[in-house]
């Protein structure tokens, strides 16, 4: 058959119109579309979307795009295009959500919190909620209000094999209270050819995290705050004290080799392979270790306080976080849904499948005997999306690679501290 | 103009409308809004964006030491690439254009490491390469050379040369291909003559090969230095840019201030920045290859 023009003129113009207007995975339109980055979680997610769909008759499609920063991606194109779905989560700082809220993409939940007498509010551990915050006259000029409930809570901490504290000689049941006391038992660790300590220090977030808690207990929260405002330099004695940790660190081969540019998946592998006594990582490690070696006998602590003048705080508080399109016409039955997903059973439910820890009080009596090590430490916990100050990012780089520069003995902490403070007069001035 | 000649001219159109449509969609948009978001302080969330003139360029000329220190490292790996890779690529090209045994097994052996993912070739460099367990250690010490064991990815003095290497392994296999077809258009003949007149193989080489392949050469080298000043997926999957700045690229540096800073604009700015670079780049070497060629 031979296609004249005009015919091809009209079938090409057929297609163009079919094509660009298929509304490509057209979903039913009372599905709640939820999009997460927990591939750990999507077996859990998947049988809580059937009992959900069972119990009220409302389908869920939960769609895992991972890794996290390929989900990051997405959710800001999809923002740009107004695809997002109606329930999604926000990663990264407290800017990137706050632009997201300011932007019009994440329902302010507060109404819906506060209802029956905040029966929904109560029901969380309260710096579960606090990350999801804003508070009145915050530094983003975000209405004040809470735009997301958390699905968990997290610490992250440090845990140490009990295995190889019997086989260097120490008491298991005694981990290192003081910083003195753990550089001490690097030394009895080492002796007996255990390596002492790892951590994905490649990932600078966790360098970061580390250093914070330090800062913290060395001059507290309000020095700290202060040198972010930019009132108490870099070169103040405080933080030279902080960065010379990790010159100790490093004179004393405290760190296993590698771990300056470790991720943390590797560092993971070797704590669980028992390449190392001590580790610093987040509560899920828990699951993380479970599936690597399920015999590793470890225990939580915190970071040693390098004084005692101040406790010790962690980074914590909520994991991971959903929030709702304020977008989406399916608003309220999201909001429906969400409340459901953090109820007691489902939370309960959670926490069993992934060893994470429940972001609602009433499931905490139900986790494993180590995750409940994590748990007692909640209350220790802070996170710099709750600071009312925060750090211009670019410093708080050059910090943590200053760090990792003392860690392979190429600077020292003075020399860090001047670098870093130079850098932050001179955004301080841009920002002027 | 009538009807007839309208019909001829639309229809020519018509057929090229999907290719365009593509085209513009996937390059052209792209390439222009890339510059139009390099004068923005666009944060990647908000529908909003803030017009800031050249401020991001003046920062990143001005004070961004970072950048440029990144650029340097890119510059090293591309020299070490450009001299090492594909002296090797030209070796082997060399080996497997004479008639040996299995030839054709060496020429898919030595294609395998470019086919390979970044992120799967970077992890299992790392378990090479690790201070404690890693194989390269192991065999160091095993010839008695114990004394230069070290982590490698994680010492400030072989970091950059360990990444580079990694990145010579992966790459080397493109030159091959492309120098080994290169060779093999050479005629024959040519070489016999050579032969006749009593000519040893390095003269063959200077007089014949290598004259004849200056234009795969050029190919292989723009090639070279485009592909490895674009460097990322090896240093995310091994170091992250450090110790410290050790390893960072301008693309590490890009992705930094993209997805750690949330400065869309900014780092707009530096693609535009060290897209001219490799323009600049590739016409003096188009410019230096023309005139050797007319040597």
């Amino acid at each position: 058959m031979r296609l004249s023009y005009k015919n091809f003129i009209i079938l090409f113009s057929v297609l163009l119109i079919v094509t660009g207007c298929s509304g490509g995975d057209k979903k039913e339109s009372n599905t709640i579309t939820v999009w997460h980055w927990m591939s750990d979680r999507e077996d859990a997610f998947q049988e809580l979307a059937k009992r959900y769909q069972a119990e009220t008759g409302t389908p869920v499609k939960f769609e895992l795009f991972a890794p996290s920063e390929s989900y990051s991606q997405r959710v800001k194109v999809s923002a740009q295009t107004s695809t997002l779905p109606d329930i999604y989560g926000v990663l990264g700082e407290k800017r990137d959500f706050a632009s997201f809220i300011r932007s019009g993409y994440v329902a302010d939940l507060t109404p819906e919190l506060s209802k029956e007498d905040s029966a929904w509010k109560k029901s969380f551990f309260e710096k579960a909620l606090l990350i999801n915050e804003f508070l009145p006259e915050n530094e983003y000029k975000v209405t004040p209000g809470i735009y997301g409930v958390p699905l968990d809570v997290m610490t992250i901490q440090m845990v140490y094999n009990k295995n190889l504290y019997k086989k260097a000689g120490l008491n298991p049941a005694s981990p290192p209270r003081s910083w003195n006391e753990f550089v001490e038992h690097c030394g009895k660790l080492k002796d007996a050819g255990i390596p002492c300590f790892v951590s994905g220090f490649g990932e600078i977030w966790l360098i970061d995290a580390f250093a914070s808690n330090y800062a913290m207990n060395i001059m507290g929260e309000k020095k700290v705050f202060d040198t972010y405002r930019g009132t108490v330099p870099y070169t103040d004695p405080d933080w030279v004290q902080v960065l010379g940790l990790f010159k100790q660190m490093a004179d004393q081969k405290i760190l296993v080799d590698g771990a300056v540019t470790m991720v943390n998946k590797t560092s993971e592998q070797t704590f669980a392979n028992e390449r190392a006594a001590y580790s610093f990582n987040g509560s899920w490690c828990v699951n993380v270790y479970k599936g690597m070696n399920p015999g590793l006998e470890y225990s939580a602590m915190l970071p040693p306080a390098f004084t005692n003048a101040r406790s010790m705080k962690v980074w914590g508080g909520s994991g991971s976080s959903l929030v709702v399109n304020s977008q989406s016409p399916r608003r309220d039955a999201a909001i429906a849904f969400l409340k459901w997903m953090t109820a007691e059973p489902q939370q309960t439910f959670l926490a069993e499948q992934t060893e994470n820890l429940p972001a609602v009080k009433g499931s905490l009596g139900k986790i494993s005997p180590i995750l409940s090590e994590f748990a007692d430490d909640v209350d220790s916990t802070t996170h710099p999306n709750i600071y009312p100050v925060h750090e211009n990012p670019s410093v708080t780089e050059a910090f943590d690679k200053g760090i990792q520069s003392i860690l392979i003995g190429e600077k020292t902490p003075e020399e860090v501290a001047t670098e870093v403070q130079r850098l932050k007069e001179k955004e301080l001035k841009k920002s002027k | 103009m009538n009807l007839q000649k309208f019909r001829n001219i639309a229809g020519n159109y018509i057929f090229i409308i999907p290719a365009f449509l593509l085209f513009f969609t996937f390059s052209l948009y792209p390439f222009f809004k890339v510059f139009q978001l390099s004068v923005t302080d666009w944060d990647g969330i908000s529908p909003y964006m803030n017009y800031v003139g050249l401020e991001n360029f003046k920062d990143l000329f001005m004070d961004n030491t970072v950048f440029w220190f990144s650029m340097k490292n890119a510059f090293f790996v591309t020299f070490l690439a450009l001299v090492v890779q594909n002296f090797l690529a030209l070796f082997l090209a060399i080996l497997c254009d004479r008639e040996i045994k299995g030839g054709n097994v060496y020429r898919v052996i030595f294609y395998l490491p470019p086919v390979l993912s970044g992120i799967v070739v970077g992890l299992i460099w790392n378990w090479i390469y690790d201070g404690n367990y890693g194989l390269l250690n192991h065999f160091l010490t095993f010839i008695g050379l114990g004394d230069f064991a070290r982590s490698w990815l994680s010492d400030p003095k072989s970091a950059l040369i360990a990444v580079s290497v990694i990145h010579m392994w992966k790459g080397f296999g493109w030159g091959f291909v492309i120098l080994l077809a290169g060779l093999q258009s050479i005629p024959r003949d040519l070489y016999e003559a050579a032969r006749v007149d009593g000519a040893s193989s390095w003269i063959v080489f200077k007089k014949i090969t290598a004259p004849l392949m200056i234009p795969v050469f050029i190919l292989v080298s723009i090639l070279t230095i485009l592909g490895t000043m674009q460097l990322f997926d090896i240093i995310i999957a091994t170091t992250g840019g450090g110790p410290g700045y050790h390893t960072e690229v301008p693309m590490t540096r890009m992705l930094a201030s993209m997805i750690g800073n949330s400065k869309f604009g900014y780092a707009s700015a530096m693609g535009v920045v060290f897209g001219l670079i490799l323009l600049i780049i590739s016409m003096i070497q188009i410019r230096v290859s023309k005139m050797m060629r007319q040597v």
